[in-house]
């Protein structure tokens, strides 16, 4: 049987807005991938630790509080210090147009803003998967 | 890959986790490994929860593996929830309700969806709990999908089998009865600070009063508020007094037996579906079939032998 695509959609620290997060988990499990979705407020080390026993292909972060900077690099810094690289890392929430360059260098793939078309999400979620 | 059973037996996370995708994905390496791992099986308590949606199942089980953390056990917990039969995708939420656990290193939370599976379980779930197991997990709780009446499949994987009951679910608890009524080794009635619970616990009584076949213990009904901590540590008693019971008079080894005929029986029924639904076999040897049943040349019975005496060669 075929493997079927797992997602972590995790929020990371203080901030309430789920809508998009509950949009975009609702939109991967009808494009049939198996979403396990950890609610609000969690640390860094809660989502890793999540992805790890959920053995994720992908970790998608919402953020709206303007922390992404700090919280989706440290979840990025974490998977590399556990030596972690087969987990694509893709992020949403209000992120400015400067910030995108940073984050994709820092490890997060894909960065999602509001708007964006979920079969945007979908397609480079099949696309990037690293196994 | 050829370590991962010896790692999943050394307890590492990683390994644990992976041989879990594998064996949901049918994939040859964790059929290896699952061969290894049987023998280092059997030390684990299983104990299902099941109950109907909302009743409170996946909050439960976080408020008992607390208190078995307290008490110095390690916890496997595997939470279940609905493929969508349209989809193919699921929408895992139980780990949500355990993210106190979530930095636990004594806990280990697998979330499945069923996959295609009926009976409140997911298709991995036996290869699952013998993971836990021969990773060395004290107590491994298989939590079931939001149940309605038949799905008590989960007997079949548990020594000891929880059905949640919440009250101001009025007569169907009448209707419930048949089905999951039947399989409870302990009642916990959860959400206790409800209107309508003493009239809830009442109705239970009177049914095990009438049911009960077992003469040595009378099937414990308990009040739980589980996002209260109330109860929790009178169930965990009730939940150790059953498998020492199983124990002392010599039930778990029978009792186990038949959890090992349900793993032998679904690893076929699994390999038989791989050998007929295989798309390639699909295409050439069972198409061709269904056009004759379509044109009448065929009847389906006779159909059907053909493809099992196929299988049967």
């Amino acid at each position: 049987m075929a493997h079927k695509i797992r997602v972590l959609i995790a929020k990371p620290g203080l901030d309430g807005h789920d809508r998009g997060a509950k949009i975009v988990a609702r939109a991967l499990r009808d494009a049939g991938m198996e979403v396990i979705y950890t609610g609000l407020h969690q640390t860094a080390n809660m989502i890793v630790e999540a992805a790890i026993q959920e053995d994720v292909d992908v970790i998608g972060l919402s953020l709206l509080s303007g922390a992404h900077m700090t919280l989706f690099i440290d979840v990025s810094d974490l998977l590399k210090k556990k030596e972690i690289d087969d987990i694509l890392i893709v992020g949403g929430g209000i992120i400015p147009e400067e910030d995108v360059p940073k984050l994709k260098k820092a490890g997060i793939s894909g960065v999602f803003g509001p708007g964006t078309p979920c079969e945007e999400i979908i397609d480079f979620i099949k696309k990037n998967v690293k196994r | 890959m050829n370590d991962i059973s010896s790692k999943v037996l050394k307890g590492d996370p990683r390994a644990i986790a992976r041989l879990i995708t594998l064996a949901e994905d049918n994939n040859p390496i964790a059929t290896k490994a699952m061969k290894k791992l049987h023998p280092h099986t059997g030390h684990a308590h299983v104990i299902g929860i099941t109950g109907v949606m909302g009743s409170g199942k996946s909050t439960l089980i976080s408020e008992l593996t607390r208190i078995y953390r307290k008490k110095g056990k390690t916890v496997g917990i595997l939470a279940i929830d609905p493929t969508s039969p349209f989809s193919g995708g699921a929408l895992l939420g139980d780990r949500i309700r355990m993210m106190e656990l979530a930095m636990d290193e004594g806990v280990f939370i697998r979330s499945l969806g069923t996959r295609g599976m009926l009976g409140g379980l997911a298709s991995a779930v036996y290869d699952v709990v013998e993971i836990f197991d021969a990773s060395g997990k004290d107590i491994i709780f298989v939590e079931t999908v939001g149940v309605g009446q038949a799905e008590v499949d989960v007997i079949k994987i548990a020594d000891t089998t929880l059905v949640i009951i919440v009250p101001g679910l009025g007569d169907s608890i009448q209707t419930l009865k048949a089905g999951i009524m039947e399989i409870a080794d302990i009642y916990a009635v959860n959400k206790a600070d409800r209107a309508g619970v003493n009239q809830t616990v009442a109705e239970v009584q009177s049914l095990v009063e009438i049911t009960c076949s077992d003469k040595e213990r009378k099937t414990p009904i308990l009040e739980t508020i589980a996002k209260e901590k109330k109860g929790i540590v009178e169930l965990v008693d009730e939940i150790d007094k059953h498998k020492k019971l199983l124990e002392k008079t010599k039930k778990l080894e029978p009792h186990r037996r038949k959890r090992y005929q349900a793993e032998l029986i679904e690893i076929i029924r699994k390999r038989l579906m791989n050998f007929v639904f295989d798309e390639s076999t699909f295409k050439e040897k069972v198409e061709p079939l269904i056009d004759k049943i379509a044109n009448k040349k065929l009847d389906p019975y006779t159909a059907a032998e053909e493809i099992l005496s196929r299988i049967l060669k």
